[in-house]
């Protein structure tokens, strides 16, 4: 198209030199290949990138307070924490909280301060309940609220809605990880009846990780096997390795339950063959989420192993055992670490997207096999507790990302794109 | 891989052992997808065998117009379409851009059009439910049709690139300098030659939409319940022989697919090996 335009100009007229011209070419046939581009980045930042990165900012954000007592928020943030904040604040707080039965601003910060301690939602209602129906009394308003309810003569209420007003708070990132911000600010680790989310992650980690390696131990001989049968073959077995790759992660995940059902066929047909008397547990714990999730993931294994191992030529092993190698530590001396780059891909594909399982753990597991993408589904779903499921979310987040990139690294971004 | 006639005892061994291991992983990777399809002939409720006799019940149950199955499956064959139209659109024009020239922020572009590939599912769903909320998209068909869009796309970008890796520049040079306007140069010298990776593409696009839950559950109400979705829960309340039968149809339409992408797949292996 540029090389039109610029031969298609007439000779006469003034456009500088050759040079100058076609620089100018390059310059719009950059513009134009741009704006090809440009139209699925603009679509994909506004319908992907923002949405996930507003997700990730409500793991820091701490808005409520803000938003509904912005007054209370400001005198709060300026009081030293000793003895009782001043009558200003204490006159805001009281204004503010009468104002906030509008437009459930009530409940927004109910549910806020509750996070700190599970009596402010009560409390907050007691003290709505009870305050005077004129606002004009220029009366001593921090007298008026401790008789409507103690609390509000003790120090620690107050500091309680303190550490709930700035607008960010690490509050979620730190529980994400069994920490919290003990009374004096300092990082310390949760009571330990209360941890939850290291083990989940641990449990994550474990899962994946174990998936990935025994997809490994599967893959590297199918794979093998594949590239070195005659073409023939091999195509037809590849048939066995794509057509579950083809079908719906659903149906396998429905057939596995269906599989491995105390009735089932593995059941059934150990039981005929005497290996066991009385039906095993085999679905809706961790057996089941290996069976299937190994099931779903190992053609992500295989495939790249394929490709690799299609592309070493089998005369390096042969030169080996024919200088007196044993055909194993030719396999392992030669072989193996030419397949290195396929292991890498496969290894850190499969990684990664079994890190992020939610579907079939929620379906053929049991309620100790859940991943981390559950608890972000469950506390966006169930408990509306946004800042959690964002805090949780992002840490998922970085550390596929993270992963992602030495894949890229490895796998040259030049196979998948050309520079 | 033959076995050599002066293989020694240990060798021989090790070969049918090797083979016996291979064909129970291939074993292992097939049975699940076979063996569901007997159990929705099944003329009993229980999904067991044996089966107790033979009918076609489930998929009268399925096929029964009014109900929920058909509703969904009605529900995924509006939004997958449109969702790989949109991709395959959105998706050739940019692999295109991609391969016409270098600009500055390429590679910062190419992680972001491949992005949506490997952020987990659940991420990309709780996003897109907030910003859905925000603009009025949540429990909408427009918002399930765009969610879909952005999780196929990276395929449809990825597919076409490949097909293009071939492809002279010059020849878009040369329908211009004899006078096509641009839109006449894709669609008559360069479309014909990436049609195997646009359609594969668009396969995957379709493939992906077609089975995908967590965003959907996330964004849909149940008017736009998509056949994924019934599956889920069809699955995690009562697993029904049901089921089987969806599941027996969807294996039909993924050997279909298979079959579609090895003939794409063959024919552009056929064009390279005439072009060299």
């Amino acid at each position: 198209m540029t090389t039109t335009i610029a031969a298609s100009q007439p000779p006469s007229r003034p456009a500088g030199t050759l040079k100058a011209q076609l620089r100018r070419a390059e310059r719009l046939r950059k513009w134009k290949a741009f704006g090809l581009v440009a139209p699925l980045a603009l679509f994909l930042i506004v319908v992907f990138v923002m949405p996930i990165g507003s997700m990730l900012w409500r793991s820091v954000d701490n808005t409520e307070l803000e938003s509904v007592m912005p007054l209370t928020t400001a005198g709060l943030q300026q009081w030293d924490g000793t003895g009782l904040p001043d009558e200003s604040t204490m006159a805001a707080f009281a204004a503010e909280l009468r104002d906030s039965r509008q437009g459930g601003g009530l409940g927004r910060i109910g549910r806020r301060l509750n996070y700190e301690d599970t009596q402010y939602r009560s409390l907050l209602m007691r003290t709505l309940r009870g305050l005077p129906a004129s606002l004009e009394a220029d009366g001593d308003w921090t007298t008026t609220l401790i008789e409507i309810d103690e609390a509000w003569g003790e120090t620690a209420t107050w500091l309680g809605i303190q550490r709930a007003a700035p607008s960010t708070t690490d509050r979620y990132l730190l529980a994400s990880v069994d920490f919290e911000r003990g009374e004096t600010g300092q990082i310390q680790r949760i009571a330990e009846g209360d941890r939850l989310y290291q083990a989940v992650f641990q449990r994550t980690l474990v899962i994946a990780g174990g998936v990935t390696l025994i997809c490994l131990a599967l893959g590297f001989p199918l794979a093998y096997l594949l590239a070195t049968l005659p073409a023939k073959t091999s195509n037809l077995l590849m048939i066995l390795v794509l057509l579950p790759f083809w079908t719906s992660l659903l149906v396998r995940t429905a057939a596995w339950i269906i599989l491995l059902q105390s009735n089932g066929l593995v059941n059934q047909s150990l039981m005929a063959t005497g290996v066991i008397d009385s039906p095993l547990q085999l679905v809706f714990n961790r057996i089941g989420v290996f069976f299937a999730m190994v099931h779903i993931l190992l053609p992500f294994m295989v495939l790249p192993l394929y490709s690799v191992m299609k592309g070493i030529s089998p005369s390096y092993q042969r030169a080996a055992v024919s200088l007196g190698a044993h055909p194993f530590a030719a396999f392992w001396q030669v072989y193996v670490p030419q397949t290195v780059s396929g292991i890498a891909a496969g290894t850190i594909l499969v990684f990664i997207m079994a890190l992020g399982y939610y579907i079939t753990p929620a379906l053929v597991g049991g309620p100790a096999d859940q991943m981390v993408s559950y608890y972000v589904a469950y506390y966006t779903n169930s408990t509306n507790n946004w800042g959690m499921a964002a805090a949780l979310g992002s840490i998922l987040l970085v550390v596929t990302l993270m992963l992602y990139l030495v894949y890229h690294r490895l796998v040259n971004r030049k196979q998948m794109i050309r520079n | 891989m033959a076995l050599p006639p002066y293989a020694s005892p240990m060798e021989k061994v090790w070969f049918w052992f090797f083979r016996i291991f291979c064909g129970l992983i291939l074993l292992f990777l097939i049975t699940p997808v076979l063996v569901i399809i007997p159990l929705s002939f099944s003329s009993s409720s229980f999904l067991t065998y044996p089966l107790p006799g033979f009918s076609l019940r489930w998929y009268a149950a399925i096929f029964d117009t009014s109900g929920p199955w058909m509703s969904s499956l009605k529900n995924s064959l509006i939004v997958a379409p449109l969702a790989t139209l949109l991709a395959m659109t959105f998706g050739t024009l940019a692999a295109v851009g991609l391969n016409r020239a270098d600009f500055p922020g390429k590679g910062l572009i190419i992680a972001l059009l491949i992005s949506p590939m490997v952020v987990p599912l659940v991420i990309v769903a709780v996003g897109m439910y907030f910003f859905f909320a925000q603009v009025g998209l949540l429990n909408s068909y427009a918002g399930l049709v765009l969610a879909h869009t952005v999780l196929g796309v990276p395929f449809v970008v990825i597919t076409v690139n490949a097909t293009l890796q071939g492809f002279d520049f010059n020849q878009v040079r040369a329908g211009a300098s004899l006078g096509a306007n641009p839109l006449r140069v894709f669609f008559t010298i360069i479309l014909p030659q990436i049609v195997p990776g646009v359609v594969s593409g668009g396969l995957f696009a379709f493939a992906t939409s077609f089975d995908e839950v967590v965003v959907a559950l996330f964004i849909a109400s149940p008017t736009e319940r998509t056949l994924p979705i019934q599956m889920f829960s069809g699955i995690r309340e009562n697993i029904s022989p049901a089921i089987a039968a969806m599941a027996t149809i969807l294996i039909l339409l993924s050997t279909l697919l298979l079959v579609t992408m090895e003939l794409l797949r063959r024919r552009s292996e056929r064009l390279k090996g005439a072009a060299a």
